[in-house]
């Protein structure tokens, strides 16, 4: 009778919770919606995305639906083939974050005492810098290369994942379970990873959300400015940059990307509020006593 | 009744679902008098308490009933209304005096808001003074020094003096006073409980007691009320509740109270309360009794009377005192094994603090020792360094003929299986998000057995601590605070091992599931031969419990010996001090 036994009734975990919610539900449409646009985009678009089809900055070219941008390319292929690698880059960059920060977090509240002090310390100074122009001084020192970029912003995100995840892991650590798995002397690895990591998912779950949402802000904000992998593929950042010029001729070219980054970011931000609303409820429920 | 306290029919009920929480309740409280108002956790008597105030908690509707304090009709009034007459005509002391004071304000300036929302007294100087007399009715100094301190500067037992000062200041009718000493030393309860009777007496003022702790209640009310799933079981006045309980639950109830003046062996009972939306039709503790029959099972019975203060609903009243609960003796002491645990010289602390002074204790195969103490005694702190759960000790620990590394990193697995440690609060002690099975499996998977192994012997121990083998796959959410503490036993004892360091384990549980809990460690000792130190504050347990005792002051042991004698013939001032103060059913009775 291992694992597989009889099944018992679970009480819902914090997402098919915050499913329930109208704002989750409207968040998982829209971000849904635009993260397909971006993964399935490029097999649907009628052009390439650095094909020439029209004079530059037409609104109704033949053939296209969007018109051309500032150098005669296909608005829509441009935006359909734009949204892919800035949302990998802001997952891979969240994903290091968030392994990053739960691990220097989980250990910091575990290890209170000098310990704590170096990582969190270490930690402030990082945080004393704002993230974007932390970014560009590391990817303007070294280039703008795929990896950089998911490395840069991983690292940026990094103190503010470490900081919620230590402070909901502190009284976790306090309680008698991980006083327990101390007195048969389970591993400190053990203890952080599966003693203490599962009784802290639903805030690793809302900073994950959040820090998602911030990832996606600011690779396209330094794909405006410039810093991206390639600088001809297209990219929902540098598209804004490079039509904003022609913005009464022919605004579709930052209209749509600039859409797109608005309806996806308020998409992963609602999901992120259900998730955090319901996981209050969840915390409360586990700790009486 | 021109005044005091009178409810008739009172019901609320889950506003979502209508399931009923409190039904049918009908309780009178005279100026002047005390009513014990007795229950498990979960069986409706803080909702009863808190509707006295015309308050429900969210979530919660008052359905039905009335509730009349004097001629004021308090479920008739309106929110404003209700609001008015709190503080005035009725008040309320609740549990836990630390988070009802206002941390950061003066207890003087926290004093004198009651007074100044309700109008209370003419002026500032009129209100001064009603303060100090307050002050002085509670037995606390009334200067202004006092005045200007703040709640942390206080005692928890001063902390709840200021409380109850606050609910009698503006002269109510009524006070409400829910569990006002859980959580004080035994000593601190005493003073307390005196204040609270001898200032309803002067008042006249009718006081609604609320407790889970009969012993408590044994020497204080006059009258006692004991509910149970939602409903007032039995009345009485307290001689005849202890003497002659006419219930089946209330004579499971005084039976399971441990009690330091007896020689009575403490009775668990088995099963839990019904929750709100799962009670049954008829009587609901019939599920749980051993004397229903068909007839329990129709309908709730009604109150029966059996004298003119006394009144029960039982169908079977007649006939319930003269059943007997079974009582074993306590079994005889057998030839004292060998030295399992010897601890010497020990001195402990935290953070450069030393809290505990050279300890001695010895610890023998087969037998159970006490170690008691009030709280910030160092008991806590003993068995957590012998429990490899402390960095700051000195001193010897042997077990087995080895000495002991301080941490449980510095000991072997051999070590560390041996000894093993049950916590507190079974709320805590057991991870939320691993399944029963995977608790207690744990210390055999560090000790390298095999799945198929670790199965076994989770079955093994589950039917050890008396729960079904289905509850290898529930959450600690599914369960209730004793069936959790009898897992967190279970995974103490899957790995065999030698010694059971019991940290008040009972303390967060009702006194049927403490007993039944005392009784299965009682069984498993025997059984297993385990040596077990049992550290708790409860000195009427021991007695039920322990082979040998020794009694912790300020960090030092003051007194050792066997159980009996010790209890029954204290040679320490401390020690005979600490049992004058708990109370006991048996001495009021007598």
């Amino acid at each position: 009778m291992s694992g597989s036994g009889t099944a018992i009734e679970r009480r819902p975990g914090i997402i098919r919770l915050a499913m329930r919610l109208r704002r989750t539900q409207i968040g998982v449409g829209l971000a849904g919606f635009l993260v397909l646009v971006a993964l399935l985009g490029p097999f649907v678009a009628p052009y390439g995305s650095t094909e020439f089809v029209e004079m530059p900055n037409t609104r109704n070219a033949p053939g296209t639906v969007f018109g051309t941008d500032y150098f005669g390319q296909d608005v829509l292929s441009r935006f359909l083939f734009g949204g892919r690698s800035i949302l990998l880059l802001a997952a891979s960059a969240t994903a290091i974050g968030l392994v990053l920060g739960a691990s220097l977090g989980l250990l910091a509240a575990y290890n209170r005492g000098r310990l704590d002090e170096w990582i969190m310390r270490v930690l402030d100074v990082i945080l004393s810098f704002p993230q974007v122009l932390l970014s560009l001084l590391v990817i303007s020192m070294f280039g703008p290369s795929r990896v950089l970029i998911a490395l840069t912003v991983g690292f940026s995100t990094t103190p503010r994942i470490a900081r919620v995840i230590r402070g909901a892991a502190v009284p976790v650590v306090e309680r008698d379970f991980v006083a327990a798995a101390e007195a048969i002397g389970e591993p400190r690895r053990r203890i952080l990873f599966s003693e203490v990591l599962p009784n802290v998912t639903s805030s690793l779950l809302v900073e994950a959300n959040l820090r998602l949402t911030y990832s996606v802000g600011l690779i396209a904000a330094l794909a405006f400015l410039g810093f991206t992998p390639s600088p001809n593929a297209a990219n929902w950042g540098l598209m804004i940059q490079e039509n904003r010029n022609a913005l009464t001729v022919q605004p579709w070219g930052v209209l749509l990307p600039t859409l797109a980054l608005a309806l996806l970011t308020i998409g992963t931000g609602l999901i992120g509020d259900g998730l955090s609303r319901v996981s209050a409820g969840i915390d409360r429920s586990g700790d009486r006593g | 009744m021109a005044d005091g306290l009178a409810i008739r029919g009172l019901r609320l009920e889950v506003a979502r679902t209508g399931d009923d929480i409190v039904d049918e309740v009908d309780l009178t409280v005279a100026p002047g008098e005390v009513l014990g108002l007795v229950g498990e956790s979960g069986s409706g008597k803080t909702t009863v308490g808190l509707a006295v105030l015309g308050h429900a908690r969210r979530g919660v509707r008052i359905a039905g009933g009335s509730i009349s304090i004097g001629s004021t009709d308090v479920l008739g009034l309106g929110a404003e209304e209700r609001r008015s007459i709190r503080g005035r005509l009725v008040s309320y002391v609740p549990q836990d005096p630390s988070s009802s004071l206002n941390p950061a304000l003066r207890i003087g300036l926290q004093l004198r808001e009651v007074l100044e929302a309700h109008d209370f007294g003419g002026s500032d100087e009129a209100r001064r003074a009603r303060v100090a007399e307050m002050m002085a009715e509670v037995l606390l100094p009334g200067d202004d020094e006092f005045l200007a301190r703040y709640p942390h500067q206080l005692s928890g037992g001063q902390q709840q003096r200021v409380a109850l000062a606050m609910a009698f200041a503006c002269r109510p009718s009524v006070i409400v006073l829910d569990e006002p000493t859980t959580g004080l030393d035994v000593s601190t309860q005493e003073h307390v409980l005196a204040t609270v009777r001898s200032l309803a007496r002067a008042h006249s003022v009718a006081a609604l007691y609320i407790t889970h702790d009969l012993a408590v209640v044994a020497a204080r009310p006059d009258r006692l009320a004991v509910m149970y799933a939602g409903r007032v079981v039995e009345q009485g006045t307290m001689r005849e509740i202890f003497t002659g309980a006419a219930h089946p639950y209330t004579r499971h109830l005084v039976a399971a109270a441990p009690d330091i003046a007896g020689g009575r062996q403490i009775v668990g009972l088995p099963g839990r309360a019904p929750q709100p939306g799962a009670r049954p039709t008829g009587c609901s503790f019939a599920l749980r009794c051993e004397l229903a029959e068909d007839r329990c099972r129709g309908a709730f019975p009604e109150p029966v009377a059996i004298s003119g203060s006394h009144a029960a609903r039982c169908v079977r009243v007649r006939e319930v005192p003269s059943s007997t609960l079974a009582q074993p003796a306590r079994a005889a002491a057998r030839g004292r094994g060998d030295v399992v645990l010897e601890v010497a010289g020990l001195d402990a602390g935290y953070q450069g603090r030393t809290v505990v002074h050279g300890v001695d204790l010895v610890l023998r195969r087969g037998e159970c020792l006490a170690l008691v103490g009030e709280s910030g005694s160092g008991k806590t702190t003993v068995s957590r360094s012998i429990g490899g759960l402390l960095r700051e000790w000195t001193g010897t620990v042997t077990f087995r003929g080895e000495a002991l590394g301080r941490t449980s990193r510095d000991r072997s697995v051999a070590q560390r299986l041996g000894i093993q440690y049950v916590f507190q609060n079974p709320y805590g002690s057991l991870n939320p998000r691993r399944t029963v099975r995977d608790s207690i499996a744990r210390p055999l998977q560090i000790a390298g057995a095999s799945e198929d192994e670790a199965d076994a012997s989770v079955l093994d121990v589950l039917s050890k601590v008396a729960l079904p083998a289905s509850y290898a796959n529930k959450f600690p959410d599914q369960l209730s605070g004793g069936e959790r503490q009898r897992v967190a036993v279970a995974r103490a004892l899957v790995s065999k091992p030698d010694v059971l360091i019991c940290d008040e384990i009972t303390s967060a549980l009702d006194v049927l599931v403490q007993a039944a809990i005392v009784d299965l460690l009682a069984d498993l000792r025997r059984d297993l031969g385990l040596a077990m130190l049992f550290v708790t504050h409860n000195l009427p347990l021991v007695r039920s419990i322990a082979d040998e005792v020794a009694v912790m002051s300020a960090g030092r042991i003051v007194e050792a010996g066997p159980a009996m004698e010790v209890i029954d013939r204290p040679r320490e001032d401390y020690t005979r001090r600490l049992i004058a103060a708990t109370p006991s059913i048996e001495r009021a009775l007598a």
